[in-house]
């Protein structure tokens, strides 16, 4: 037992430490994988070269700090783009008084590595966004804390794009396994996406309540709740006095105030009770209580799925467990479906073949209504060069057609498209985009530069 | 079964291939944003304006009513998608002051399915029918502009001729309008 030596240190707590993991990745049982096979090197693998990223700081994220770092787990990331806030302390524990207005994953990270001899938390103050596939390529695991869908779909658009197929097969060693945790008040849940494989968050779009709106003309004619009466404020007579010169900045009390005493204006005229300035805060913040237990039931749920996908040593979550304690304590899990149509998931990149980067966008566009297996009407063609978005042609709409119209006669090189460049392509024949991934003959390449 | 610890080190042994270059790739909303407008089927009233041909989620909608009240005027929409479209419906305002009972002074359109009935299989050609459709049949059972909604309910007529006055450019009661005939 040689790791116990090297990797572990030698020191005797640390030895027992690690002693019920141990017994769990060294033993079989029988609620192991099938293919399970015990062996003292996977505690090693989880020790030694695992690599997890943690997305978020917050209520999820520190319960997900603390446990991956109590269950082993060495190398980890975290990346939170957001500051303490006295509001956090009650729950986000890894932060005090003092660090009000630090970085969450500054404070966080420091204290995991000061709390546990071992674990090597590196910190990322910033957005997922600031990191490209490079950076997200290096890790085994990601598991996330999110509070927001938009950020959710960016993050699963990344691992998808990071899958690479060899003749329409997954090349599995680029699938980096998602676990996603969320909660909202006393209901959660936890999720484990295989990218390529499972349902993604894009297949499920549909799972996500839809924000909570009422229509215009109830808040403008017929109001009835008090929420009516802030929505008012915050959607008709806030653009129309405009106050302070300046959107709505739901964490300036000016603001939040302003809203208050307009919105208890309204409610007065209406006789409409149950205005409160807390109330205002959340309708203009959308804020949702959240909930210290829901938390930490969620967050065991996915560390416990980071543990399995490390390990092997169990069945991964398949795939979507729900939990709800507001009314007595109940949790199912089934399995959520990959769309067949899904945007994101089901659009394995097609490859293009083109003779080379002198072919004209005329030609291409020609061959893709010519192709038999395409057969296209008028495809409408746009594309990402360094990260910007650049409409090709668009035949059907006036305005673009004029204007995209000299690129046909370009070449695809003039139109700075390269061998492995993607093309987005729209067309009626195709109930969704589909997505080109150019390919060029080497040499050609070379010339052209 | 994936299992991660044997797939990784053989990733270490032969690292797989590297991807050409670093493009982004286009996000879930770009996806359908295209879809949606490359299938754009404009009623022959209506047409469509793209400031930066690149961006695809925003625009202007452009509507010339022929027939109803607003037979005769020019209406413009700002179209603005987000980046959680088709999660969340674009945000639309209307651009020309009009008289209707179902759009305000400020813009605000009250259509069910830009707001509280919106839903993901929804297209921006469905949004371009609601609208259409206001201008022909205003309603005003749900009046954002209260006092047009009591006029278009109790004297057809003076809402007629209101409607008219409005577009040709003037007062109605202390309201000024700009012009907006075609």
């Amino acid at each position: 037992m040689d790791i116990g030596n090297e990797t572990l240190g030698n020191q005797d707590h640390l030895q027992r430490r690690w002693s019920h993991l141990r017994k769990l990745l060294e033993r079989s049982g029988p609620f192991c994988h099938p293919d399970f096979e015990p062996s003292a090197e996977i505690l090693n693998f989880v020790m030694s070269s695992c690599k997890v990223l943690v997305i978020g700081a917050g209520g999820l994220g520190c319960e997900l700090l603390k446990n991956l770092a109590l269950m082993g787990f060495r190398e980890i990331h975290v990346i939170d783009m957001d500051t303490i806030d006295l509001s956090n302390l009650n729950r986000q524990f890894l932060f005090r008084i003092k660090d009000i207005g630090k970085p969450k994953a500054d404070v966080a990270a420091e204290f995991i590595n000061a709390r546990i001899p071992g674990c090597k938390v590196t910190p990322h103050y910033s957005k997922i966004q600031d990191f490209d596939e490079e950076f997200y390529r290096q890790f085994h695991i990601i598991v996330s804390g999110l509070d927001s869908i938009v950020a959710r779909r960016w993050m699963n658009g990344m691992i998808l794009s990071l899958l690479s197929y060899n003749e329409g097969e997954l090349d599995q060693s680029t699938l980096i396994p998602m676990v996603d945790g969320g909660t909202e008040g006393f209901k959660g849940n936890a999720r484990v996406i295989l990218p390529g494989i499972s349902a993604c968050i894009e297949c499920t779009l549909d799972l996500f309540p839809p924000q909570v709106t009422y229509p215009l003309c109830t808040i403008a004619n017929t109001p009835r709740l008090p929420e009516h009466c802030i929505e008012y404020v915050k959607l008709i007579q806030w653009g129309k006095e405009n106050p302070f010169d300046c959107p709505i900045d739901g964490d300036d009390p000016n603001h939040i105030n302003w809203i208050y005493e307009k919105a208890q204006e309204r409610a007065r005229q209406f006789n409409i009770g149950g205005l409160t300035f807390r109330l205002v805060h959340g309708v203009v913040k959308n804020i949702i209580p959240a909930v210290a237990s829901t938390n930490a039931v969620i967050a065991a749920s996915c560390a416990t799925e980071v543990f399995k996908l490390a390990s092997s040593c169990c069945l991964p979550l398949n795939n979507y467990m729900v939990f709800n304690d507001v009314d007595g304590i109940y949790t199912y899990t089934y399995e959520a479906e990959k769309n067949p149509d899904c945007l994101a998931c089901s659009n394995n990149v097609k490859t293009l073949d083109v003779k080379d980067g002198n072919m004209k966008l005329q030609e291409l566009i020609d061959s893709l209504c010519e192709n038999p297996s395409y057969q296209m009407k008028s495809p409408g063609i746009t594309t990402v060069i360094d990260g910007k978005n650049k409409t090709l042609y668009l035949p059907l709409i006036k305005s673009i057609e004029e204007r995209t119209r000299e690129n046909l006669k370009k070449t695809l090189n003039e139109l700075g498209l390269k061998n492995g460049s993607q093309l987005i392509v729209a067309d009626v024949t195709n109930p969704n985009t589909i997505i080109f991934s150019l390919r060029m003959p080497k040499e050609n390449d070379m010339v052209v530069e | 079964m994936i299992k991660l610890f044997s797939l990784k080190q053989q990733k270490k042994d032969g690292e797989s291939a590297p991807r050409v270059g670093n493009q982004k790739k286009a996000s879930a909303a770009q996806l359908r944003i295209t879809k949606d407008i490359n299938e754009l089927n404009l009623p022959k009233t209506c047409s469509t304006e793209f400031p930066d041909p690149d961006d695809l989620l925003t625009f202007k909608l452009i509507i010339c009513p022929d027939e109803g009240f607003y037979r005769g005027g020019k209406f413009a929409f700002s179209f603005k998608a987000g980046p959680n479209y088709p999660h969340e419906p674009p945000k639309v305002k209307c651009e020309t002051q009009v008289y209707h009972p179902n759009i305000d002074l400020e813009g605000n359109v009250c259509l069910n399915i830009l707001r509280e009935d919106w839903k993901p299989v929804l297209t921006v050609n469905s949004i371009v029918y609601g609208l259409q459709y206001l201008f022909l049949e205003p309603n005003p059972e749900d009046p954002l502009n209260k006092e047009a909604a009591e006029v278009l309910q109790n004297n057809r007529r003076l809402f007629e001729q209101n409607v008219q006055k409005a577009m040709r450019g003037g007062y109605v009661g202390s309201v000024f309008f700009e012009r907006c005939l075609k």
